[in-house]
């Protein structure tokens, strides 16, 4: 069966200069596609493509089952709204009449609003929840409701597909979620595909329903989110050279400290966490034990240490885990102790405080 | 006054506003009493002055017969002109006067018209056509005409000075075009603008340093930058023509709204940008080319009077600005004419002097809280 957007071969570029080529993918209706990859990597360039600015270099899309290039301009309005990362400059307009201008391809010669178009402004405005800012001035808005703004002009445009290039940029925090969450509201309930790029990987996990990595001259992989982390790898996509991203949280962590480690840190069940980025601050190198796999200092530690002694989950440490970790404690001038709750599962972890303390290596509790 | 306010369906939902009409038609009505107040101060001020109530009766008189003339097919044509000619008074106020003001007035509106598509054009709102350099290339083709041309044309009619102000003025609007993809900065444009300007009055310079003297006389008459000229035919000719770039402008309103988003976005909405673009520079052209062509290069119009309209306004709604735009260039110009003819009588201005004294300050303004209008 034919599915609603179906992108055949398509090579997009600059100039007549092929970019990316043979971008091959099919989407169902009120889905939402979210492009990833590196700055530069031709994200916009495929948007741009989709929404007509840029001439496809061969290949073709299409949408419904019709081709986008034979539509006519009122057409592809009508079918089609986007929101650019351009910054819009307007002065003395309301953000009322900005939504308005999303009524532009229903409206007559002159772009007199009917009563409907009335009601779809306000149904916009009301969808991003920027009912309060109607009859505000767009230039004194802040990023994030210009952005909610801009949206509501693209949804007042009715369209079946909305094209948005990094819809988050400039936002916070709360923004990004807000927006992210009216864009999926609208996939839900108005079957409205979105086809987007965004720059913070965490959140394209949870918003979209594929995912397009793209890097290179074609694409590097295409799927659902769950199957892109199964077979492809963030730090891969990006160049990671230093640093790391975790998949599961969506967290990055910094470059790790090289050389041979000056503290043994003694943690689990998250308490090593902020010892780890404490240390990952001053440069400091260091070893830790021992972790259960499952633990969350494990997916910390193991980014940025290379000496984790880890057991894998569920199951008792065992001796041949505590000489090891014995051994780099020996080797380090300092223990950490994160205070990390001691079960039956974990003795391990009070032997090696005791062997510290027969030793007479200096444990310490915080790092100044 | 009652403003066209829409109320939602949804409750609890503030009331909607799009451009606010009772503003918009308070300062038309504003405009067209201005309007009228400097016609009658116009008519009745000069050298001869006269009263207001012979002014009423000799116009009511002169329309009377005009129209019977329209209708008749020319049988009052004569009646007319014995009205006219009936005192020194009437030769005044109907050779004289009146076309020169109405003269004022439509070239006023479309000076400011011409303006305002510009500042639409480059998304820059200290663009003129003046300020661009584009009314001295119109001044410099008309100059060649007149000059080198005028041997081979015989008479040079009115229509043929506007043939050649139009082509100066698309001429240079290309040649600001070209730089203008490569400055982003407002001001950078504006300064382009004036080196063109220069540049183009220079070659004029050029020109009449080495043209014979009965060539110049043509030239120094016209360039004087005056509405002193005037005559019936200038005023059906302008007429036309700025009505024209009026209706233009005004179908144009739609697009010029979604265009304020940006290229792409305008794009997105279904405008042919290329097409629009090219009607903005054809009409906006045109219309600065009909004002060079009769009353020489006129200063600063084209940036204060849309700057006016607007704070006036308060909104930058095309459809409301362009109609406004009109009228308050009309009154702008009939004004500082008023101004050019009578503060030295009986030694008169040129209008560029008037308007660049009160259209200047307004520039500069403009220029020093620009930070502000970028709204960034």
């Amino acid at each position: 069966m034919e599915r609603y957007v179906n992108i055949d071969n398509l090579s997009v570029g600059y100039d007549g200069k092929v970019l990316i080529h043979d971008i091959n993918l099919q989407l169902d209706k009120g889905l939402i596609l979210t492009l990833i990859g590196p700055n530069g990597a031709g994200k916009s360039t495929i948007l741009k493509t989709l929404a007509r600015h840029l001439q496809a270099l061969g290949g073709a899309v299409y949408i419904g089952g019709q081709k986008i290039s034979a539509w006519s301009a009122k057409e592809m309005a009508r079918q089609m709204a986007v929101v650019l990362t351009e910054r819009v400059r307007l002065e003395l307009t309301t953000c009322a009449e900005v939504v308005a201008m999303g009524r532009h391809p229903y409206t007559n010669l002159l772009g007199k609003l009917t009563p409907e178009d009335i009601t779809a402004v306000a149904e916009a405005l009301e969808r991003v929840h920027a009912m309060d800012l109607a009859n505000r001035d767009f230039a004194t808005l802040s990023d994030g409701q210009r952005q909610r703004v801009m949206l509501a002009r693209a949804i007042c445009q009715q369209p079946d597909i909305i094209v948005l290039d990094e819809p988050t940029a400039y936002l916070d925090i709360r923004h990004k979620i807000e927006i992210l969450d009216i864009l999926r509201n609208m996939a839900q309930e108005k079957q409205i595909t979105v086809v987007m790029s965004l720059h913070e990987i965490d959140l394209a996990m949870k918003v979209s329903d594929y995912l397009l990595c793209v890097k290179g001259e074609t694409i590097t992989a295409f799927g659902t989110p769950e199957q892109i982390l199964q077979q492809y790898s963030i730090e891969k996509l990006f160049d990671l050279q230093t640093g790391c991203y975790n998949p599961f949280f969506g967290s990055v962590e910094l470059s790790k400290p090289c050389g041979k480690p000056q503290l043994f840190v003694i943690a689990g069940g998250g308490y090593g966490v902020s010892f780890y980025r404490g240390l990952q601050k001053r440069r400091i190198p260091f070893a830790t034990g021992v972790l259960f796999e499952n633990d969350i200092d494990y997916q910390v530690a193991k980014t940025l240490s290379d000496c984790v002694v880890s057991t894998p989950a569920f199951t008792p440490m065992k001796e041949e885990q505590y000489n090891y970790a014995a051994q780099l404690l020996l080797d380090c001038p300092a223990v950490v102790d994160a205070g990390a709750p001691i079960g039956a599962l974990n003795q391990i972890n009070t032997r090696l405080l005791s062997l510290a303390r027969e030793k007479q290596i200096p444990i310490l509790t915080q790092l100044s | 006054m009652k403003t066209k306010n829409t109320t939602l369906p949804l409750d609890n939902s503030p009331v909607l506003r799009f451009g606010n009409t009772g503003v918009f038609l308070m300062v038309m009505v504003l405009l067209l009493a201005c309007l009228l107040m400097g016609l009658m101060l116009n008519v009745n001020i000069g050298s001869v002055s006269i009263s207001a109530g012979e002014v009423f009766h000799m116009l009511i008189q002169g329309i009377r017969y005009g129209i019977a003339n329209l209708f008749t097919n020319g049988a009052y044509g004569q009646a007319l002109q014995n009205e006219i000619n009936a005192a020194t008074e009437s030769q005044i106020l109907f050779s004289i006067r009146i076309p020169r003001m109405l003269l004022a007035a439509v070239l006023g509106g479309a000076l400011s018209i011409s303006g305002y598509l510009l500042q639409v054009f480059f998304r820059n709102p200290i663009a003129g056509p003046f300020e661009l350099g584009i009314s001295s290339g119109a001044k410099m083709v008309v100059g060649v005409t007149l000059i080198f041309l005028a041997q081979y044309l015989g008479n040079i009619s009115s229509l043929t000075l506007i043939l050649a102000a139009f082509l100066g003025s698309l001429l240079i609007t290309c040649v600001v075009l070209l730089f203008s993809q490569r400055v982003q900065n407002m001001s950078m444009l504006l300064v382009i603008g004036i080196m063109v300007g220069y540049i183009c009055s220079a070659v004029t310079d050029f020109c009449i340093t080495f043209a014979d003297d009965h060539d110049i006389v043509n030239l120094t008459n016209w360039s004087m930058g005056s509405f002193s000229g005037a005559n019936w035919d200038h005023v059906k000719i302008a007429v036309c023509i700025c009505l024209f770039g009026l209706a233009a402008a005004s179908l144009s309103a739609k697009s010029i709204s979604a265009y304020a988003l940006g290229e792409t976005y305008a794009k997105s909405m279904g405008i042919n940008v290329k097409l629009f673009r090219l009607v903005l520079i054809l009409i906006s052209s045109i219309l600065s080319a009909c004002v060079t062509a009769f009353a020489g290069p006129i200063s600063f119009v084209g940036v204060a009077v849309p700057h006016i309209t607007r704070t006036l306004l308060k909104t930058s709604k095309p459809l409301y600005m362009i109609p406004a735009t009109f009228l308050c260039g009309a009154v702008f110009c009939v004004f500082c004419d008023l101004l050019a003819r009578t503060v030295f009588a009986p030694t008169e201005l040129k209008i560029g002097t008037v308007t660049s004294v009160f259209g200047a300050p307004i520039v500069i303004y403009m220029m020093v809280n620009r930070k502000k209008m970028e709204g960034v």
